[in-house]
């Protein structure tokens, strides 16, 4: 045994001195704001307020999530006939009369139409405190809803193609992957021009494919098609790195085991069928989780694209808490949304796992 | 039922040959097994069979039909490869049925065909694990059952037992030939194992470089192998090379001399070998025996009883070494020095090119 001195290594603080760096930005600014946000949601926090804060409850939740349901029968005339408008359609009495001040129907005070639907002469409306939040998350869930199975799927499919060992490959992959080393910001500030009403690439290349027939669209400026258009774009951009997750996973599979399939007889649908999908379960269940993730998350391309318009249609849950915590420095509020999205992924993702566990 | 047949079959990968000029026929029923060293080529002939390789030249059959752009499927293989190559996924019953699913058995065939190849493996009692529940042995019982329960006209088996242990290996030996014998089906077998190779084969088939060296039956090539490979290759331990130079050379008998055992006549054809040839002698360490005065005479390096027979290595005179097989209750010691004699009628007599001489 020499009789040298101890290594600092084995001293007992060691480990915690060296994973101190790593740990305190964790905390500074992952743990700590979690939590914090969990605090503010609760309380009338501002960014900036000569009043004291204080605690609210679950008051914010109440003004995000409040819904109602009103059904209301057309107005009649005295002979009990329907009034029909100018249109001849049925009227209504206005709906402000329930949401302003009527103290028959306070729990309706504030709110605003959501949406409406008729049955048979009455009309329902249903309202939310917060409309423009229920927008919001109503856009979110139809992001993640499209773009989860259309990205997962596309990434297999071109993990597939670019797993063939042909000359050049390469190339393919790296032509593939090249959207996501890219900022996302770039990358939609590129797509602005893309999209452009009247000079934009995608204008133009349907004119010329159409002979002139197509009318140019501005894309991002049409409610109806401004969040699709983001869609269309987050899906392609994100689609390379799903795509080199699949082909990790596609290579763990032992080349043998498709040996065995040729000989056993299997053709090239069976053996994806058969030998591919179920090797690649794990790395599927990687994937749906961490799109949900990334799509729940979904800003960047609305903060440079859109701002969440026009008409609010590209609104998303996380835009919206950066707009209520910053620029309406309603800190309170925007933490609140957080505090919803958090459940929200994280019940989905229990969810997800729920339904692609292990079965034994 | 089919036998093979390969004729000037080739393979090169971009401008390394690999598989050269391999003429080879083999009858229906027989069990070949393909040995060879580490890169020789015999794995690649194997899944050249199977169709997982392309073959580069030269034709191969199956039955009477050329099969060289036929798919692995169309062949009426089998293959049970090194790895087992089980479906993670799928329980035992279901990798054995693999193959009747995908090519659309009735339930009630397919049932009955996985547990009658169980029947025949024993395994019924794992049908409902999965690979991951099973040692080696009962993976590699399931890899064969997923062959047979096809009932191909040829079996292929790719070095099969190489991840098993060793006292496993020998039972599952035992078991392969019994089916083969069941069955009545051809198969082939890559090994790089002589032992497998000797216990197993109705033919050998050396292999080296890509070059076949030697057909023939395991007792044809332990005792008259073809050239110094071969004779190198087969039996365990190797066969003992001495240089000689030719003495003279009579009719039915030759002088031979070198520096490690002096001048020793030998009954032998000599056709075509002449004075001054440079020879290598063969002789296999069991066909040594213990006297007073022999040829050969040396010091001992190393003793191994194994009870049977006892291993004794030799350092000779010159400083080549030896291996000798004695008598299970010789007594002898490092560092004593030891005389030999060999059966005479048992050598092997190579020429200059390696090729066997009488």
């Amino acid at each position: 045994m020499s009789n040298k001195q101890k290594s600092l290594q084995s001293h007992p603080l060691a480990g915690w001195l060296m994973t101190a760096p790593a740990l305190i930005l964790i905390v500074l600014f992952l743990v700590g704001p979690f939590i914090l946000a969990f605090g503010f949601s609760f309380t009338n926090q501002r960014l900036i307020s000569p009043n004291p804060t204080q605690f609210v409850g679950l008051s914010n939740f109440e003004q995000l999530l409040g819904v109602g349901v009103l059904t209301l029968d057309p107005e009649r005339d005295d002979a009990g006939q329907v009034v029909l408008d100018a249109e001849g359609q049925p009227s209504y009495p206005r709906l402000r009369d329930y949401t302003r001040n009527n103290p028959d129907y306070p729990q309706y005070d504030g709110m605003r139409e959501w949406f409406s639907f008729s049955t048979g002469d009455a009309r329902t409306y249903v309202l939310a405190r917060d409309t423009v939040f229920m927008k919001a998350l109503t856009n979110t869930l139809l992001f993640v809803i499209i773009v989860a199975p259309v990205q997962s799927g596309l990434a297999l499919l071109l993990a597939l193609m670019i797993n063939q060992k042909l000359r050049g490959i390469n190339v393919f992959r790296t032509i593939y992957f090249m959207p996501v080393v890219v900022s996302i910001v770039v990358v939609s500030l590129l797509w602005r021009f893309i999209y452009d009403g009247r000079n934009g690439l995608l204008n133009n290349l349907l004119e010329f494919l159409t002979f002139g027939h197509f009318q140019p669209i501005d894309w991002l400026g049409n409610p109806d098609t401004a969040l699709f258009a983001i869609i269309g774009m987050s899906i392609w951009q994100a689609v390379g790195f799903h795509m080199v997750i699949w082909l990790s996973g596609l290579q763990t599979i032992p080349l043998t085991l498709y040996e065995a399939a040729d000989i056993e007889g299997a053709t090239p649908w069976q053996k994806f069928r058969f030998v591919t999908w179920p090797g690649l379960r794990n790395t599927a269940v990687l994937i749906l989780v961490v799109i949900t993730m990334q799509a729940f998350a979904l800003f960047s391309q609305i903060d440079v694209m859109t701002n969440g318009g026009p008409l609010d249609s590209t609104q998303t849950l996380v835009f919206q808490a950066v707009v209520r915590g910053y620029e309406q420095q309603n800190i309170a509020g925007g933490s609140a949304i957080s505090v919803i999205l958090f459940l929200l992924v994280l019940s989905i993702s229990l969810i997800q796992r729920y339904l692609t566990r292990e079965r034994t | 039922m089919a036998g093979l047949s390969l004729s000037n079959l080739k393979k090169t990968y971009g401008k390394v040959e690999v598989i050269k000029d391999v003429d080879l026929e083999i009858g229906h029923g027989e069990f070949v097994v393909f040995v060879g060293p580490s890169g020789c080529g015999k794995s690649t002939l194997l899944r050249m069979i199977a169709g997982l390789e392309d073959i580069t030249g030269g034709e191969l059959r199956i039955g009477d039909k050329i099969v060289n752009q036929v798919q692995p499927r169309d062949r009426g293989v089998a293959m049970v490869f090194q790895s087992y190559a089980l479906y993670p996924h799928m329980t035992v019953y279901d990798n054995v049925g693999f193959g009747l699913r995908l090519n659309k058995t009735p339930k009630d065939v397919r049932d009955r065909k996985i547990r009658e190849a169980a029947q025949i493996l024993q395994m019924e009692h794992l049908l409902d694990r999965k690979p991951a529940q099973l040692s080696g042995g009962q993976r590699q019982r399931v890899a064969i059952g997923r062959a047979i329960v096809r009932q191909p006209e040829v079996f292929l088996f790719d070095e099969p037992l190489s991840n098993l242990d060793a006292a496993l290996r020998m039972d599952m030996r035992m078991e392969i030939s019994k089916l083969h014998q069941e069955l009545g089906a051809t198969m082939i077998y890559v090994t790089h194992d002589q032992v497998e190779a000797m216990t197993l084969a109705d033919k050998i088939v050396v292999l080296n470089a890509g070059v076949v060296q030697q057909v023939g039956s395991p007792l044809e090539l332990y005792n008259r192998p073809a050239n110094l490979f071969v004779a190198g290759f087969i039996g365990s331990p190797k066969m003992n090379m001495v240089e000689v130079s030719v003495e003279t050379a009579g009719a039915n008998a030759i002088d031979i001399s070198g520096p490690a055992i002096g001048r020793l006549s030998l009954a032998t054809e000599a056709s075509g070998i002449v004075l001054g040839d440079k020879m290598t002698l063969g002789i296999r360490p069991h066909d040594f025996q213990q006297v007073p005065e022999g040829p050969f005479k040396g010091t001992v390096t190393l003793v191994e009883h194994l009870g049977n027979e006892t291993m004794v290595s030799l350092k000779l005179a010159n400083g080549e070494a030896m291996i000798a097989a004695l008598d299970g209750d010789t007594t002898c010691a490092i560092g004593e020095t030891v005389s030999l004699d060999f059966n005479r009628d048992k050598v092997h007599l190579f020429d200059s090119g390696g090729q066997r001489r009488g």
